[in-house]
């Protein structure tokens, strides 16, 4: 069982990129440790720029170091980057199209009983709001190591969501990967199983229950929640009977409402959206929530066998 | 030993054993907080289970959120709930008492965790007595790291142009935060100068984990008039518990059982 977390392959593929780049800037929000960024600050102290519990001057410290020519990663919990800084990262950073990647650790519901106030279940929906930002949720350590060295290639902003947590390997250092293209894990011919980052290996374990009852379904890893990815979605869920998403969001703004427009306009066909609730959730581990609300291997096969 | 500062000990106990229950919380703070909470919820502040639904009991708002173990064990020992049922059930599956402030918890004003928020909700409800012509007093906690959300020096004018002698917010200052010393991520040095800069009355307590020096400290607060007053409580985070004083990595821990005795052993020798 892979023990390397999302946040950790961010930080290991910047430490690499750094040595021949001194234009990459990481900055904090007292957040250096949870981020998994306390390397990056040893190796690098002159690219390193820490703001205190301050998330709303780390959003706009980036934006003008970006304006400046910095390659910037900014990192703090989810929740409250995307929300309390949300106007610096619509005017600074969207709107103005500067070169920094927002990084939202300990996504969804990561902090587990710490909470309402850390959880990010609208960061999606926030942040594919604001025109000009793009959003992403990638899945494995590969996947999120690709996406990092994907984003260094150009200068457009955005936000990406990792969890706290490590999340089983999906793939390997020699995958494919397109930006703004799903991950075809899987094609299948009965339903569409579409999930993106913590989700995905709950949604593979279901697939595979599913074979063993006879039913087929494909996996998309959709971990481009803008720009969406329509037209892969498009092209697999033409001839199942089902769609399913599985996310770690609110009901509103997040996979299962992109899937729903692009299906609505282009491909009509049923869909159910798994996701958490729109009310005060329950207390405890992030796994025991993910069973509670029904987004493990065994909801989402419940989901697929009721609705088919 | 004076009773409040026996309560703090006792407390202390209290918090360890949640802490160690429930292999969550933040410890650290908690024990740099404890004296504070237990001079306002024992000495100061005039609200109980009793008239906790009536409009003119005193105010409490945890700013610092994180420290809402050290809280719930005050809350349970004021009679707000079961505090042993607090103690066993922090942070546990299904349980109301999360890691942090909130209001399905009986005493708690306001759901608080995200830093930065404590002091503003406070002048509205400081301006609010102010309006309905109430007696009832608003108090604020917040750490030091915290004092670097711009949210606060917002809430600090505020406060000032509308004269709020009825609010008191305390700065628990231990000097560190999750990643170091506030020197070393932000500091906190000035903060006295800050809030006068801004037309507060600042009180200091050279030691803000000392209860009397607390309670004199809140009772400069209530005779000021005309302007909102701090506390700036010089603390020491891990408080009581010899390992853990001034240790950044007890922000928040999980203690070995042997780690837990001694803590347990530090704090009962100070009420022995
Ligand atoms: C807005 C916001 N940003 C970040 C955090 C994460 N966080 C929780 S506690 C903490 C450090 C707090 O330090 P300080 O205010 O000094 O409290 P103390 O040392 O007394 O525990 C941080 C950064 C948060 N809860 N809210």
């Amino acid at each position: 069982m892979n023990k390397i977390t999302n946040r950790q392959a961010i930080c290991e593929c910047l430490l690499e990129k750094a040595k021949n780049d001194r234009d990459i800037v990481v900055v904090c929000s007292d957040s250096r440790g949870s981020a998994s960024l306390a390397p990056f600050a040893e190796t690098y102290p002159g690219q390193f720029v820490e703001v205190g519990i301050a998330e709303q001057n780390l959003v706009g410290i980036s934006a003008g170091l970006a304006a400046c020519g910095k390659k910037v990663f900014a990192a703090s919990p989810a929740s409250f980057l995307a929300t309390r800084s949300y106007e610096q990262a619509k005017v600074d950073v969207a709107y103005s199209g500067t070169n920094v990647t927002l990084i939202g650790i300990s996504g969804g519901v990561s902090y587990g009983a710490l909470g309402m106030t850390h959880h990010s279940c609208q960061d999606f929906a926030a942040m594919s709001a604001l025109t000009g930002m793009r959003v992403y949720n990638p899945s494995d350590r590969f996947q999120t190591t690709k996406l990092i060295e994907a984003l260094l290639k150009d200068t457009e902003p955005s936000y990406i969501r990792v969890s706290r947590s490590a999340t089983e390997d999906l793939y390997d250092g020699n995958m494919d990967f397109t930006l703004n293209k799903a991950n075809v894990i899987a094609d299948g011919k009965d339903v569409l199983l579409v999930a993106c980052g913590e989700m995905v290996p709950y949604a593979k374990k279901a697939m595979e229950q599913l074979a063993a009852k006879g039913i087929s379904a494909g996996l998309l890893d959709m971990y481009c929640l803008k720009p969406f990815d329509a037209d892969t979605l498009v092209e697999k869920a033409r001839d199942v009977k089902l769609v399913v998403t599985v996310e770690e969001h609110a009901p509103q703004g997040g996979l299962g409402s992109a899937t729903a427009q692009a299906l609505s306009s282009r491909c009509p066909k049923r869909l159910v959206e798994k996701n958490l609730p729109d009310e005060h959730l329950i207390s405890g581990t992030n796994r025991e929530m993910f069973a509670y609300y029904g987004l493990d291997d065994a909801g989402i096969v419940k989901s697929v066998e009721e609705a088919l | 030993m004076d009773a409040l500062t026996r309560k703090s000990y006792e407390l202390r106990r209290d918090i360890i054993e949640m802490i160690h229950k429930s292999e969550a919380g933040h410890v650290g703070g908690d024990l740099s907080v404890i004296d504070i909470l237990t001079v306002l919820y024992f000495d100061v502040m005039n609200v109980n289970p009793d008239n906790f639904k009536d409009e003119n009991h005193d105010r409490f708002l945890l700013s610092k959120g994180h420290c809402a173990d050290a809280l719930f064990v005050v809350l349970g020992e004021k009679g707000f709930f079961d505090k042993q049922r607090a103690i066993d059930t922090f942070s546990q599956y299904q349980s109301e008492f999360i890691g942090h402030p909130n209001t399905d918890v009986n005493g708690v004003e306001i759901n608080s965790g995200s830093l930065g928020h404590g002091l503003a909700v406070g002048v509205g409800m400081a301006l609010a007595a102010k309006m309905d012509d109430r007696t009832y007093r608003t108090y604020v906690v917040l750490g030091d790291g915290e004092m670097a959300e711009g949210s606060n020096y917002e809430a600090m004018m505020a406060a000032r142009q509308y004269r709020l002698d009825n609010l008191c917010a305390t700065v628990d200052l231990n000097g560190l935060q999750i990643s170091g010393t506030t020197d070393q991520v932000m500091s906190s040095a000035l903060l006295a100068e800050k809030f006068a800069s801004f037309g507060w009355n600042v009180i200091e307590a050279e030691d803000g984990n000392n209860c009397a020096q607390l309670v004199e400290a809140y009772k400069k607060a209530a005779a000021c008039k005309g302007k909102p007053s701090v506390v700036i409580a010089h603390t020491v985070k891990g408080k009581g518990v010899s390992f853990m004083e001034n240790e950044k990595k007890w922000h928040h821990g999980v203690m070995t059982q042997e780690e837990y005795e001694r803590a347990v052993k530090d704090i009962e020798e100070v009420l022995a």
